[in-house]
């Protein structure tokens, strides 16, 4: 991968086949928890009728999928007041589903664009935006799990055990920041 | 032959409502990349490259920022999708 570049209305960009291993990897780690937390919606009968979707009204325990489905409001960490817990439920019952959809169908634009074998691949600009939101939620999950702060190192000592993961990490950065890049120039 | 009812305008109901507008901030964090912020502030809500520029370095500087306002629904709106572009979004009215 040496970097995306826009021509003739499309962002091309070469992927070895171990780059396109690990990012499909993750895109569809990430898709498989935004899938069975979907599940977790409450189903019921006029939805099926309606077609419109109620998503569960609590936040979800695992940090990375509350990272990628944060809260409406921010609450008080110590004393959220009612109105604002209930707000907060109501507003993530209701557009969970579409953030949900969202993320899925991202993640379902980078599986069918990427080939596992890797290689040279060419986006149109709407895919190139799907592909950005995909990298972002893979990195914010990564990011997550890999607790990064703001003065992240490049490198950490060998004994932590990020270490391994987190050129990963980096890799990921540099992929979307290169494709930002291509589509802002 | 049949003509669809045509919705109902709602032309006017936010100034009708009389509540004071909802806000969209925008927080920090330390994954997001600034290039990206920029880029989904201009996508989302159609602002400059100057102007969502200056909404991402008060994201980054100050540590959120208002970065639309308006009813209620349209503030969820445009929260919902800032979620989908993986960006720590909330409401607020203040």
């Amino acid at each position: 991968m040496k970097g995306w570049r826009r021509k003739g209305g499309k962002v091309l960009a070469g992927f070895e086949q171990q780059e396109a291993a690990v990012l499909r990897g993750l895109v569809s780690q990430v898709d498989d928890m935004l899938r069975a937390r979907a599940q977790e919606a409450p189903e019921d009968e006029l939805s099926e009728l309606t077609g419109i979707k109620t998503g569960p009204s609590e936040s979800p325990n695992d940090p990375v999928l509350s990272r990628l489905l944060p809260d409406f409001h921010k609450l008080d960490p110590d004393n959220p007041s009612t109105e604002d817990l209930d707000s907060v439920a109501a507003l993530r019952s209701l557009h969970e589903p579409e953030v949900l959809d969202a993320k899925v169908g991202v993640a379902a634009v980078v599986m069918d664009t990427l080939p596992p074998e890797g290689g040279d691949i060419r986006l149109t600009y709407e895919q190139a935006d799907a592909w950005l939101s995909a990298l972002n939620d893979v990195r914010l999950a990564l990011g997550t799990a890999l607790d990064v702060t703001d003065d992240m190192p490049d490198e950490l000592p060998e004994e932590d055990p990020r270490a391994p993961h987190l050129g990963v990490y980096h890799w990921l950065t540099w992929v979307q920041e290169s494709l930002v890049q291509a589509l802002t120039e | 032959m049949t003509t669809p009812v045509e919705a109902e305008e709602t032309l006017g109901a936010d100034a009708a409502a009389g509540d004071s507008p909802w806000q969209t901030i925008v927080w920090n964090d330390p994954v997001n990349l600034m290039s990206y912020v920029t880029y989904v502030f201009q996508k989302l809500f159609g602002y400059s490259r100057d102007h969502a520029t200056k909404l991402m370095l008060d994201v980054h500087h100050k540590g959120k920022a208002v970065v639309s306002s308006g009813t209620k629904e349209k503030v969820e709106g445009d929260v919902a999708k800032l979620h989908a572009a993986g960006l720590w979004a909330t409401m607020e009215q203040p």
